[in-house]
């Protein structure tokens, strides 16, 4: 047993800390550090140059355009890109709907629509939750009813993130007749954002950006080529995707960048007595705390990795890393907040939402936007599956309840 | 990277696992821990037969150099099944501290026996006032013609009983709280001016207080150089501390498994209790504290076995996150079981005693925080 990284992967650690170092762009990293939101034109950007390498496929077969990387490669990568503050790869393409197309797709489906998820030139949304059914996803109304060569679609998708930003959204439609068991009667299809009959309708959260959306879909044409695998077979491949790629859910790389941020940022924030908060005992305690509880994680997430790497199952323990990954990420943005003390008050859109450089150096400012991410990121803790159905599932699939 | 078990690691789980199950069914343990001894003779000449007593020590002491790692796995088992045999006190602790600091000679009259299972021994170095530093030694050995005279009181000495030997921590030199000047003796029990109160702990484990009123010690009795004891102490006692989070890890597994199982045979209102969600999400929280432990443990196993300087902070951490699921998670199982969970009845009870037993031995959570703070 170690927990060392091989020769090998520490070349590779070198060769990605080389590419970030002098590839990922000043403006870019600015925005990622400072917690302010990046524009669609940032993450496109990003993106390609990843893209350019050959690494934006990071979970993807090598067949498919993917790196073929193993586990603690792309454990690796991921690390990496959060110490260096790029930004995360927006994950309805790459994480969601990319690996659905190459695993159930049609060979037609394939290359209409890998390419262009990996180069980032088509942007997804993910059409799941409606206005009644969230935790309970089965319970989703929104219809479709076939007619020759394409299917009519109708309802209402909510809480759609980048819907206003999407080319395509991949989505969970009722196709089965009224009395069929629910799971059974589900088909996951591919929609053009441009159809006519869909309507995108911004939800407005509580940091006051523009991320969600309502999606209304009013008498939709979908090709019955845009289905994905069979009809009423959606639910399985819905599934397939809530399982994919766990390993990186916990977001330990990118939770340990923002603590070492804000031991840093300790450092020359004003205690109020002539010194700094980083010799404050609570404030340290609280901190030390929190660092253990992500160490914990780390492993957790180590151990996952490992069985992975030697082509185990992943372990009961790899269930846990949801809720706990945010749980630490929500406490660190407390942390944040506590930190920030008066300076956490103002509210700075220009900052925040717009472009505004963030002068790193001095505290006030770069508090200024850590209070909207702690209101913005208590979704974490909701969407993906609730943490409440979280552990519902694992007192279901791990305690055997 | 990789953190798997090796083949022979697996076996060695294997092995001490089918010991619990074929030795340890619960009333008899409770006839053992009752005993006078308070353990079983016959399964410590085992443990020797098996080689267990081997595993913490130099192949050139008579060990078979096992790793952090294999001492978890040994600890992790036997807190499965509350083993009560001294492992923790003579083995780790003792032995530990004259592998150490021992001369060959010393090796040989103290270690082999000890790993031969021949020899009981007990680390006296807490005191009244010392909470849980180390360094606070107010046990005053003093130079007298050849050798050394030793005056003092050290508590919650584990296996103080009945060992056959003491190794006793005194100050030589320096002030009370004196990093430097520390140094160890080994007492034989039974010397003119050594008093010893038996008593069993909460969790029915017999521990002692000894009172030493000039005991008079050759100058063979000191083990290691004089004055320059504290380090080795430090890092013993660290490595009994990991030793005790495996114990942990393995009686929390217990608590959890027993709970989840009680739940579904365990009918109210007409239906199994585990069919309740806030039972369901209350044991899910156990069964995160389980895993986040058992990671910490995993961390401080590879951090131990690289002989990292910060290995002394990784089981401070470990210590704290064990302290801090062990609460949870023995409270829990009991408040879960409900009625039946407060009986000395059912081993759900004692698995909780123990538990938090070790919550406190070797530090709290308070003040493990603290040293990962301070390390």
């Amino acid at each position: 047993m170690n927990a060392e990284l091989s020769s090998d992967d520490l070349d590779f650690q070198d060769e990605v800390r080389r590419f970030l170092g002098s590839e990922l762009p000043d403006d870019i990293r600015g925005r990622v550090e400072s917690g302010g939101r990046l524009s669609k034109e940032q993450h496109v950007r990003w993106q390609k140059v990843v893209y350019e390498r050959g690494w934006a496929g990071v979970n993807w077969p090598r067949q498919y355009g993917g790196t073929g990387w193993t586990p603690v490669q792309k454990h690796i990568f991921e690390k990496e890109c959060a110490r260096a503050y790029a930004p995360e790869f927006i994950s309805f393409g790459l994480k969601m709907v990319g690996p659905v197309i190459y695993t159930f797709g049609t060979d037609e489906q394939k290359q209409r629509f890998l390419p262009s998820i990996l180069s980032s030139d088509t942007w997804w949304c993910q059409g799941y939750s409606e206005p009644n059914a969230g935790s309970d996803l089965v319970a989703l109304t929104t219809t479709a009813v076939r007619r020759g060569d394409h299917y009519v679609v109708n309802g209402a998708k909510t809480w759609t993130t980048y819907a206003h930003r999407a080319d395509w959204m991949f989505c969970l439609v009722r196709t089965g007749a009224a009395d069929v068991k629910s799971q059974e009667a589900i088909t996951f299809l591919l929609i053009d954002m441009t159809s006519p009959g869909i309507t995108v309708s911004p939800i407005i959260t509580l940091d006051g950006a523009h991320e969600v959306n309502e999606v209304f879909l009013n008498d939709v044409k979908v090709p019955v080529d845009n289905r994905i695998g069979e009809e009423n077979k959606g639910w399985s491949y819905a599934k397939f995707l809530l399982n994919h790629e766990r390993t990186n859910i916990a977001k330990v790389a990118i939770s340990r960048q923002r603590l070492s941020q804000l031991k840093s940022l300790l450092l020359v924030t004003p205690d109020g007595l002539g010194g700094f908060l980083s010799d404050d005992p609570a404030f340290s305690r609280k901190l030390a705390e929190l660092e253990i509880e992500l160490k914990a994680l780390e492993f957790t997430e180590l151990r996952t990795l490992s069985a992975l790497s030697t082509g185990e199952s992943p372990g009961p323990q790899s269930s846990i890393l949801k809720v706990c990954g945010t749980e630490v990420a929500q406490r660190i943005d407390e942390l944040f907040v506590e930190a920030a003390g008066m300076a956490g008050l103002p509210y700075r859109p220009d900052h925040y939402l717009g472009n505004a450089e963030v002068d790193q150096a001095g505290c006030v400012e770069s508090y200024v936007n850590r209070t909207p991410w702690y209101f913005n990121n208590r979704k974490a803790s909701i969407y993906g599956g609730s943490n409440e159905i979280q552990k519902n599932i694992i007192a279901k699939t791990v305690l055997g309840i | 990277m990789d953190l798997s078990y090796s083949e022979e690691q697996l076996l060695l789980k294997d092995s001490v696992s089918r010991f619990v199950a074929r030795s340890y069914e619960f009333n008899r343990r409770r006839d053992n821990l009752h005993s006078s001894l308070g353990y079983s003779a016959e399964n410590w000449a085992l443990f020797a037969e098996l080689g267990w007593l081997m595993i913490p020590f130099d192949e050139e002491d008579g060990g078979l150099g096992g790793s952090a790692v294999d001492l978890m796995i040994l600890m992790e088992e036997f807190g499965k099944g509350l083993v009560v045999e001294p492992f923790l006190a003579t083995t780790v602790l003792a032995g530990g501290l004259v592998a150490a600091l021992g001369s060959d000679r010393q090796k040989g009259d103290y270690l082999s026996p000890v790993i031969d299972g021949a020899m009981q021994l007990a680390a006296c170095y807490i005191e009244p006032d010392s909470r849980y530093c180390l360094s606070r030694v107010t046990t005053k050995a003093v130079r007298d013609g050849g050798g050394y005279v030793i005056s003092g009181k050290k508590c919650v000495v584990l296996n103080g009983g009945h060992a056959e030997n003491y190794l006793v921590v005194a100050r030589t030199s320096g002030d009370s709280n004196d990093q430097s000047g520390i140094s160890c003796f080994i007492v034989p029990n039974g010397v003119s001016g050594l008093s010893v109160d038996n008593y069993r702990m909460n969790d029915g484990v017999p521990a002692a207080d000894l009172v030493f009123t000039d005991v008079r010690v050759p100058e063979s009795s000191v083990l290691g150089a004089i004055g320059d004891g504290f380090k080795a102490l430090e890092s013993v006692v660290a490595r009994a501390t990991f030793a005790a989070c495996a114990e942990s890890v393995g009686i929390m597994d217990e608590l959890l498994n027993k709970t989840v199982e009680y739940t579904k045979t365990r009918k109210q209102f007409g239906v199994p209790i585990s069919s309740f969600q806030a039972l369901q999400h209350r044991m899910v929280d156990m069964f995160i504290a389980c895993e986040q432990s058992r990671s910490m443990l995993l961390m401080a196993a590879c951090e131990l076995d690289q002989g990292s300087e910060s290995s002394l902070k990784a089981v401070s951490a470990t210590k704290a996150r064990v302290g801090q699921a062990a609460r949870l998670v023995g409270q829990e199982a009991v408040q879960i079981h409900g009625g039946i969970g407060i009986t000395d009845e059912l081993d759900i009870s004692h698995y909780f005693k123990r538990l938090t037993s070790i919550e406190n031995l070797f530090g709290s959570v308070d003040y493990h925080v603290g040293r990962y703070m301070s390390a």
